[in-house]
C-alpha cells in the first residue's frame, strides 16, 4: 500500500492505495468520479482518457502511485458553473456522438489536441484521435464537432 | 495485475541497487508496454522500480557530433523537440508515428529499445543511425546491441540511461503501420551516415535487422531505382493473420523505396 497525493480537478486528495490500483480505478472507485470510462482496460480505445500534467493519458494504463504529486483533470472539470466547456458544446452542437460512451475519452482527448494545435485540418483530427475508438458515429461527426470546438476556442461564435 | 510492490527510485543508482536486491523486480518508466503485459498476468514481478521521472534521463542534448536522448524522454518530446527535428529529422517524425497521442505523452525510447519489440520503430532507428546504446556499465553499439525477438545485449540489472545518435548526412523513414494496432507491419530507416549507408527493417522480421544489399545498392546509388532489381528474402519473415511473409517482404522493398525517395532533396 502506498499513500497518494493527487490534486485532482483542482481539489487535493489523499489515499491510501495498493500499488497496483489504475488510476482509472482511483478515479472512479476512490474518488467517485465516473465520468472517465473503461471500455477495452487494454490501451486501445482511449475512453479513459484524462489529462495529466498537461498531457492526455490513457487512465487505464498508468498506476495512481505513478500520478504521485500531478495534478489530474477529469471529465468533470470540463463544464464550469453549469456551462458546458467549448468541446462539450461543439459535441452537442455537431451530434460527435451517439451511445456516448467513448465521448468523455474523445472530449478530453479533443483538448489535449487544440492545445497542441488550435486549428488542426480534418487529417490531423483523425491523426490526433488516433487513440480513441467510436464504434457508432463513423467518425463524421466527431471530427466536425473537434472543428467546431476549435472555432469555438478561438473565440468565433 | 498479480500484486507488487511499487517503488518510485530517486536515482539510476538507487534503482541499480535495487534491481540489484530484488532479481525478479522491472524497471517502470511510461509503463506502455510493461502494463498491458502485467494486466494480462503475462508476468509477475515482485518490484516495480519507477525511473520514469528522473531528471537525469529525461534530456535532449545536441553535441557536435552526436545527439544524445535520455531514456526517459518521451516519444511526444522527441517529436516536438527542435533539437531533434534540427539534426535528425526523421527522428522526430518516427517518433511521431508511434502508437497514438496518448501512447506518445507516456511512452519512452529507453522503454522501446530496452524492450526490442520486433514491430517497433525506435530500433530501426537506432540500428540504421548506428546509434550506441548507453549503459551505467557501457556503451553498446547498436549492431551488437539488439538480438532478435525482444532480447538485447543488456545484462541482468543493466539500465538504459541514453541513447547517442551519430549525426546523419540524411536520414528517412517509411513505415507501413497496421491499421488497427499501429505497429510497423514493415518499417524501414535508411540513414547516410559519413561514407556509410544502413538500412534497418523493423516489424518484417524476428527483430530489426540491416538489409544489406540495399545498403550495397544504395551506395552507389542513392535512387529509389537503385533497389528495382533487389528481392527481400521471405524465409525468415514474420508470417500471422495480417500479413504473408512474402507480402512482407514486399513491404520492405516499397518500404525502403519510399524512405530513399523522401532523402531526394535533402
Amino acid at each position: 500500500m502506498t499513500t497518494v497525493k493527487i490534486n485532482v480537478n483542482g481539489k487535493r486528495h489523499v489515499h491510501e492505495v495498493e500499488d497496483r490500483t489504475l488510476l482509472v480505478n482511483f478515479l472512479r472507485d476512490t474518488l467517485g468520479l465516473t465520468g472517465t470510462h473503461i471500455g477495452c482496460d487494454t490501451s486501445q480505445c482511449g475512453a479513459c482518457t484524462v489529462n495529466v500534467n498537461g498531457r492526455a493519458v490513457k487512465s487505464c494504463t498508468m498506476l495512481a502511485v505513478q500520478a504521485q504529486g500531478a495534478k489530474v483533470l477529469t471529465i468533470e472539470a470540463m463544464a464550469r458553473k453549469g456551462k458546458l466547456h467549448p468541446i462539450q458544446q461543439a459535441f452537442t452542437e455537431c451530434h460527435g456522438l451517439q451511445c456516448g460512451f467513448c465521448t468523455p475519452g474523445m472530449i478530453m482527448a479533443t483538448a489535449g489536441l487544440l492545445e497542441d494545435n488550435p486549428d488542426p485540418s480534418d487529417d490531423e483530427i483523425i491523426h490526433g484521435l488516433e487513440g480513441n475508438l467510436c464504434r457508432c458515429t463513423g467518425y463524421v461527426n466527431i471530427v466536425r464537432a473537434v472543428k467546431r470546438a476549435a472555432e469555438l476556442q478561438r473565440g468565433a461564435q | 495485475m498479480y500484486q507488487f510492490n511499487y517503488v518510485k527510485a530517486k536515482s539510476l543508482k538507487e534503482a541499480g541497487e535495487l534491481l540489484a536486491a530484488h532479481p525478479d523486480a522491472k524497471l517502470l518508466a511510461g509503463g506502455m508496454t510493461l502494463l498491458p503485459t502485467l494486466k494480462a498476468r503475462l508476468a509477475q514481478p515482485t518490484h516495480l522500480i519507477d525511473i520514469g521521472s528522473l531528471a537525469g534521463i529525461k534530456k535532449i542534448t545536441l553535441k557536435t557530433k552526436k545527439l544524445v536522448i535520455g531514456a526517459a524522454v518521451s516519444h511526444h518530446a522527441v517529436a516536438v523537440s527542435d533539437e531533434v527535428k534540427k539534426a535528425i529529422p526523421a527522428l522526430a517524425r518516427l517518433a511521431g508515428l508511434i502508437g497514438d497521442p496518448q501512447v506518445r505523452n507516456r511512452g519512452t525510447l529507453g522503454g522501446s529499445v530496452a524492450n526490442n519489440d520486433p514491430a517497433a520503430d525506435y530500433p530501426a532507428a537506432v540500428l540504421a543511425l548506428n546509434a550506441k546504446v548507453v549503459t551505467a556499465r557501457r556503451r553498446i553499439k547498436a549492431d551488437d546491441y539488439f538480438q532478435g525477438m525482444f532480447a538485447t545485449a543488456l545484462e541482468p540489472g543493466e539500465i538504459v540511461k541514453s541513447i547517442e545518435f551519430p549525426l546523419p548526412l540524411r536520414a528517412a523513414y517509411a513505415k507501413f503501420a497496421h491499421p488497427a494496432s499501429g505497429y510497423a507491419m514493415a518499417g524501414v530507416f535508411v540513414a547516410q551516415v559519413g561514407k556509410h549507408v544502413r538500412v534497418a527493417v523493423t516489424g518484417a522480421g524476428a527483430g530489426v535487422f540491416r538489409w544489406s544489399a540495399a545498403e550495397k545498392a544504395l551506395r552507389k546509388n542513392m535512387s529509389p531505382a537503385a533497389l528495382d532489381k533487389l528481392t527481400v528474402d521471405a524465409t525468415d519473415l514474420n508470417e500471422d493473420m495480417h500479413a504473408s511473409r512474402e507480402y512482407r517482404a514486399n513491404l520492405v522493398k516499397v518500404m525502403a523505396q519510399r524512405a530513399v525517395a523522401q532523402l531526394a532533396g535533402q
